[in-house]
C-alpha cells in the first residue's frame, strides 16, 4: 500500500506486468487504463474547469496552468492550517483573502503528485473565505493562492505531516 | 446515488457560516489493490453551493481533498429563512443535490 511515491504511469506498468504473470483478466486493466485516461472527460460538461491545472506538478507548473505565474507574496492572503498535522489523510487548512474583488481562491500543495488541491469560484454573494480538509503524502508546503481584481497573489506555509496520506 | 449530505447553515455575525460535509471515496488514482492494480480515481469535481438558486461559490476538486470532503464557506448574502441549495458532481458524472434553510 505504499504508493504514495509512486505515479500513476509506473503503476501502470507494474499493474500489467503482474497481469501478465498471473494471466488474469486482461480486462480489468484495460478498465483501469481508461478510467486513468478518462479522468477528465465524460462529465467534462460538469466541469468548465482547467483541467491542466489538476494535472500539473508542484507549485511552479501549476500556477503556470492557472495563468498565475508571477504572482506576488500578499498579507492579505491568509492561511489557517496548524504547522504540523498528525494524520496526512484529512489536514483542516483555511484560506482567507482581504483582498477587495476576490474571485478565486485556490490550494496547491508542493509536493503532492498532482499540486491543485482544489480551486473556488467566489461568486457574488459569498465571502472569499473556505475551509477543507486536504491529504498531503508528506511534509510540504503549501500555497494559497487568490485572485483578485483580475491579479494573483500568494502565501505560502509549511506542514509537517507526521503521517503519510495517501492510504486513505 | 450516494448518501445524503449534511449541510448546516446558520447565522451569525451578519453572514451565513455554510458547513457541508460530503459521502464520498474521494480515492486518489494513486493507489493499489492487493493485486496490483490501480484503483482509479473517483472524487468529486464540482461543488456548487447557492442561495435561493442563484449560486454564489463553486469548488472544483483534485484527489487531494478528504474522503468524506468537509466545506465550510461564508456567504454573506444570506439570511434567515433564504434556501441553500447545494451540488456535487464526480468524475464519474455522479451527483447529489441537497438542501436546507438558514437558521
Amino acid at each position: 500500500m505504499n504508493t504514495c511515491s509512486t505515479r500513476v504511469g509506473a503503476d501502470v506498468v507494474d499493474s500489467s506486468r503482474r497481469l501478465a504473470m498471473q494471466a488474469t483478466s486482461s480486462l480489468g486493466l484495460f478498465s483501469a487504463l481508461v478510467s486513468i485516461g478518462m479522468l477528465t472527460p465524460g462529465t467534462a460538461a460538469a466541469q468548465a474547469f482547467n483541467n491542466a491545472a489538476f494535472q500539473a506538478k508542484g507549485i511552479v507548473d501549476t500556477m503556470k496552468a492557472l495563468g498565475a505565474a508571477g504572482a506576488i507574496e500578499s498579507k492579505d492572503v491568509i492561511i489557517t492550517a496548524s504547522d504540523i498535522a498528525e494524520n496526512g489523510a484529512v489536514v483542516p487548512v483555511g484560506i482567507r483573502s482581504a483582498l477587495p474583488k476576490t474571485e478565486m481562491l485556490a490550494l496547491i500543495v508542493e509536493k503532492n503528485p498532482n499540486g491543485l488541491a482544489g480551486a473556488y469560484d467566489i461568486l457574488d454573494g459569498a465571502d472569499a473565505e473556505v475551509q477543507m480538509n486536504i491529504k498531503m503524502g508528506q511534509s510540504s508546503d503549501i500555497v494559497a493562492l487568490v485572485k483578485a481584481d483580475g491579479k494573483f497573489f500568494i502565501a505560502r506555509k509549511e506542514i509537517k505531516v507526521t503521517l503519510g496520506g495517501c492510504g486513505g | 446515488m450516494a448518501d445524503p449530505m449534511k449541510i448546516r447553515a446558520s447565522f451569525k455575525d451578519g453572514g451565513v457560516d455554510l458547513r457541508i460535509l460530503m459521502a464520498h471515496e474521494m480515492e486518489t488514482g494513486q493507489r493499489k489493490d492487493p493485486a496490483g492494480k490501480v484503483v482509479p480515481a473517483w472524487h468529486i469535481q464540482e461543488v456548487v453551493a447557492a442561495v435561493n438558486g442563484k449560486p454564489v461559490i463553486k469548488a472544483h476538486w483534485g484527489p487531494a481533498i478528504s474522503k468524506n470532503p468537509f466545506l465550510r464557506a461564508r456567504i454573506k448574502a444570506a439570511k434567515i429563512g433564504d434556501k441553500i441549495t447545494v451540488t456535487w458532481v464526480d468524475n464519474k458524472g455522479d451527483k447529489r443535490v441537497d438542501e436546507t434553510t438558514v437558521a
